[in-house]
């Protein structure tokens, strides 16, 4: 799924870590800087509301790039993605009320205690693919579903978990603006992390087993080995925005983590672009937006006279799950490589402009 | 130890194991021919019921001539769906055909629920009286019904597909597409059947659950259930599908039996068939009939 190159003219590699940088052009690079700190700026002048939303890009954002780690990068199919990020949600939340772990250390441990999780119900991923395996990992939402309901020592049971907010040498990040630098710090990290993981031998290795996994194993790379580490590093990332979740609502209960949660990553990552990182983050915004439009078109209905319909009004909860089903269908059909690559296309588009195709 | 109880659910697994059975047969039927995961197939059973519903209920027919119109309306529903949906999706990776189908399913699943509202509905009286005594045991019904039109479905299946034309096209596509495409037979209205096929028999089932318990959304659970039932039989054995439907009955009636009267976790009979699937995907992951996937290099 490699776009089409945009280097300028001249821009010539000579050796393999050139060829290998995370941004392609220098310019790239200023960008991506640039947008690092208008969104550190974006405080300043966005109101509540939109912070909400990038919060809330920030912290699904980080789940659904593990989900693309996996699903993306290695070819392997996850259901269970949803119940991942509930686990990290509840173990963080458990682990600072429990042990008074600080929040700020209970994240991560959250990430790592998932991981684990993640790596024992991937261990069937070590004799089965694809289908099986998508069958499995449904096999694993119900059972960890079912586990939050049970475990009241760890869930709080039907009442829910109540998690502090972070703090931090005394700092309380506890208003949406706090929050949001929190939230962007992770995501970035992530990010990097991302990025750098696939410029690793292990990251060549996940695209390895995608591409031929039969050719992968007779290359040297142990299928079982990456496979796994495949799993434990997304369900790490689920149990990273899990956690920042719990942390930012300031409570989790066990009803949000369901299939319909699992399904909404995976439609996160077909819209944006399997195997794409910059794909992952547009799939999210357009996730995160979808619901927030739909509700706005139906209000601007409301107010004209002949929109009142009831049945629109009050359906309005089917009506995003209905659209949420047709996108994955649009896109599947006639978009199946995501946004990122129409996106490669636009900027094709102007790059080559009379002479593009 | 509590015999009676006992074998009255046993005597439930099996009923509902049947039925499980006849899911998991659509759902193989479906796969072996177009090698499409159906995450849609409780949808099918949902929409089959909701439309026998809305046809005794709103339009006051008989309720043979109801069930006869949801029938054919099921199969050009599965048709057109094909047709439309799935036609594209042929050759795409088998992440996108689950992807597609999981989308039609909480679509069709949310468009059900828009219409025809959440509480659950329960049929006109079919029958006129509930239960009867066999052997001392109180059956119900519409379970009586159900086990009677699981076997005729069965039957029906074998005979259609051991003697009709159409059937043995449909055995050839799944044996070799290529070559039965180039023997004549047309592997799009194969497809095309096979997704008929199982909305019909689907809808049925879901009819047929609609009477014992009511209409509701929660119908839509037994596409997810018919999983554990299909991967013990093999995904790609009609007779697996049965076998593996009737176990996963049975054994969910039992973990019930276990829990209510010894362990008290609760949510066994839910539960209990996801761990026996975890247990026969890492142990067995090709089932008890199915082929084993051999690659060559």
């Amino acid at each position: 799924m490699s776009s089409l190159s945009m280097r300028p003219c001249g821009d010539f590699r000579t050796s393999y870590q050139q060829d290998n940088t995370i941004f392609e052009t220098s310019q790239i690079r200023l960008m991506a800087i640039a947008a690092v700190l208008v969104l550190c700026a974006a405080p300043l002048f966005l109101d509540g509301y939109f912070l909400t939303l990038c919060i809330q890009v920030s912290y699904l954002g980080i789940a659904a790039l593990g989900l693309n780690i996996l699903v993306g990068y290695t070819g392997q199919i996850s259901l269970g993605h949803g119940a991942f990020f509930g686990f990290g949600a509840f173990a963080s939340a458990w682990l600072n009320s429990s042990f008074q772990i600080p929040v700020f250390l209970s994240i991560p441990l959250a990430g790592f205690m998932t991981m684990g999780v993640g790596m024992m119900f991937g261990l069937p991923a070590a004799r089965i693919k694809g289908l099986y395996l998508a069958i499995a990992t449904l096999a694993s939402q119900f059972i960890i579903e079912d586990f939050f309901a049970r475990a009241d020592w760890f869930s709080g049971g039907p009442s829910g978990a109540a998690a502090e907010p972070i703090t931090l040498l005394g700092y309380v990040f506890d208003t949406d603006q706090s929050f949001y630098y929190v939230a962007l710090f992770a995501l970035v990290t992530m990010l990097v992390w991302a990025c750098n993981l696939m410029r690793s031998r292990d990251g060549r290795a996940f695209v390895a087993i995608r591409d031929h996994y039969l050719s992968a194993e007779i290359m040297g790379i142990k299928l079982n080995k990456y496979r796994l580490l495949s799993f434990g590093i997304s369900s790490f990332y689920a149990g990273i925005g899990g956690a920042l979740y719990a942390h930012y609502l300031g409570y989790v209960s066990a009803e949000g983590f369901t299939i319909f949660m699992s399904i909404q990553f995976l439609a996160m990552i077909i819209i944006g672009g399997l195997g794409s990182i910059k794909g992952t983050l547009m799939g999210v915004v357009f996730m995160v937006l979808l619901p927030e439009v739909l509700e706005t078109g139906v209000g601007v209905l409301k107010m004209t006279d002949w929109g009142n319909i009831p049945l629109v009004v009050d359906g309005l909860a089917y009506i995003k799950e209905m659209a949420i089903g047709l996108v994955i269908i649009g896109f599947l059909i006639f978009e199946p490589q995501g946004l990122a690559h129409r996106w490669g296309q636009i900027k094709n588009y102007w790059k080559f402009y009379p002479f593009s195709y | 130890m509590n015999f009676e109880l006992l074998t009255q659910l046993i005597v439930n697994g099996l009923i509902v194991g049947l039925l499980y059975g006849v899911i998991g047969m659509c759902f193989v039927l479906v796969y072996k021919s177009t090698k499409v995961v159906n995450f849609a197939q409780g949808e099918f059973l949902l929409i089959g019921a909701w439309v026998c519903w809305a046809a005794l209920v709103y339009l006051e027919l008989p309720f043979l001539l109801g069930f006869i119109l949801t029938l054919c309306f099921m199969a050009a529903f599965g048709v057109l769906l094909q047709m439309i949906v799935l036609r594209p999706m042929i050759g795409e990776p088998i992440i996108s055909v689950i992807m597609i189908t999981i989308g039609l399913s909480i679509f069709f699943q949310a468009l059900m629920k828009w219409i025809f509202g959440v509480s659950p509905q329960s049929y006109p009286q079919v029958f006129d009286n509930q239960s009867v005594n066999i052997l001392g045991l109180n059956v119900e019904m519409a379970y009586l019904m159900s086990t009677v039109i699981a076997l005729v479905i069965m039957l029906a299946f074998y005979l259609f597909f051991k003697y009709s034309k159409h059937g043995l096209a449909m055995r050839a596509t799944a044996f070799d597409q290529q070559v039965a495409q180039s023997l004549g037979i047309s592997v799009k209205n194969v497809f095309a059947m096979s997704w008929g096929i199982a909305a019909t028999v689907s809808a049925t089932a879901g009819v047929v659950l609609g009477m014992v318990n009511g209409v509701s959304d929660s119908l839509s659970i037994m596409g997810i259930k018919v999983f554990p039932a299909v991967i013990l039989g093999g995904l790609d054995s009609i007779i697996g599908a049965i076998v593996g439907g009737v176990i996963i009955g049975v054994l969910e009636n039992l973990a019930e039996f276990v829990d209510s009267q010894y362990l008290h976790i609760g949510n066994m009979y839910d539960i209990a068939p996801f761990y026996v699937l975890l247990v026969i995907l890492w142990f067995k992951p090709y089932g008890l009939f199915g082929t084993k996937d051999i690659e060559r290099i």
